[in-house]
């Protein structure tokens, strides 16, 4: 796999910096990772900067994970680029939301560097 | 990570929610901190003065809270971060927060009904043990003691039913 390009989104610095290294962990290479601490800050760091790979969080401050999703549609540098939730929302109810808002992945807190590699690596290869 | 137990959802007697505290916390600490929390041999009053709390509000409101000692809190921080203890620093409160948010969200997510209906407010850190937690609960606290790295851990829910 290439190396690529993330923007890992959540209102905790110390929860992005996990996320980065179980993407490490699952053997992805990263060569370049933005970080935004709510769904308006990731709008704007992808206006300059395009990203291979979006891992987000629900419930954050300003904009919430939701509605980051809805508004992603209209980022020109967004189009295509896979959307994996990462939060405590663990309800049937918000994975559907979610998925129908465009996420292409759904991964509940506390994970594995393993359940990072087992749903992101598919998104990645475009198998999901 | 589903609900174990669907009964528990319509069930009042919150006494019951206890064993799944207990669950909530042993997973967050085992997957995000690799670490496997135990049971103490005896109910110590140790010096927590570091403590973590995230509201619950819908169909249960309440607080949760996490305590824990200084000593505790860093090594946490260390764990999650993946750094040596001595480099822990500023971001020790978000670390905590975290910890509290987890377990939090791995509690409602294991009572049917309640993952939906019951929101999480973001969490607080207080540092510091001389003050009193003047809660709007109306019922006893369910507590679960614990210890991380033979360290002494109180998990404690207060509802408001």
């Amino acid at each position: 796999m290439n190396s690529i390009r993330a923007l890992i989104v959540d209102d905790s610095s110390v929860m992005r910096k996990i996320v980065e290294r179980s993407l490490r962990q699952a053997g992805i290479e990263l060569k370049q990772v933005l970080e935004a601490g709510n769904g308006a800050e990731a709008l704007s760091a992808l206006q300059d900067n395009p990203v291979d790979l979006i891992l987000c969080d629900i419930n954050m401050p300003v904009m919430d994970g939701l509605e980051f999703l809805k508004q992603l549609s209209g980022v020109a540098n967004a189009k295509g680029v896979p959307v994996v939730m990462i939060t405590t929302e663990g309800s049937e109810a918000h994975v559907v939301q979610a998925l129908s808002c465009g996420a292409r992945g759904y991964i509940r807190k506390p994970f594995t560097a393993d359940q990072v590699k087992e749903h992101v690596l598919p998104v990645l290869a475009g198998k999901s | 990570m589903k609900a174990v137990n669907p009964m528990l959802a319509t069930n009042d007697r919150h006494e019951d929610w206890v064993p799944l505290l207990g669950v909530a916390a042993r997973e967050v600490f085992e997957l995000m901190l690799g670490s496997q929390l135990t049971v103490p041999a005896t109910a110590e009053n140790a010096n927590l003065d570091i403590t973590s709390m995230v509201g619950l509000a819908g169909q249960v409101c309440g607080v949760l809270s996490v305590r824990c000692d200084g000593k505790a809190a860093a090594l946490m921080t260390s764990r999650m971060l993946g750094v040596e203890l001595d480099k822990v620093g500023p971001e020790m409160s978000d670390a905590l927060g975290e910890v509290c948010n987890m377990v939090a969200g791995n509690f409602k997510n294991k009572i049917a009904g309640l993952a939906e209906s019951c929101m999480l407010s973001p969490p607080t850190v207080i540092t510091g043990n001389d003050y009193t937690l003047h809660s709007l609960a109306n019922s006893p606290a369910l507590e679960v003691r614990l210890l991380f790295e033979g360290m002494p851990i109180i998990i404690s829910l207060l509802i408001n039913s």
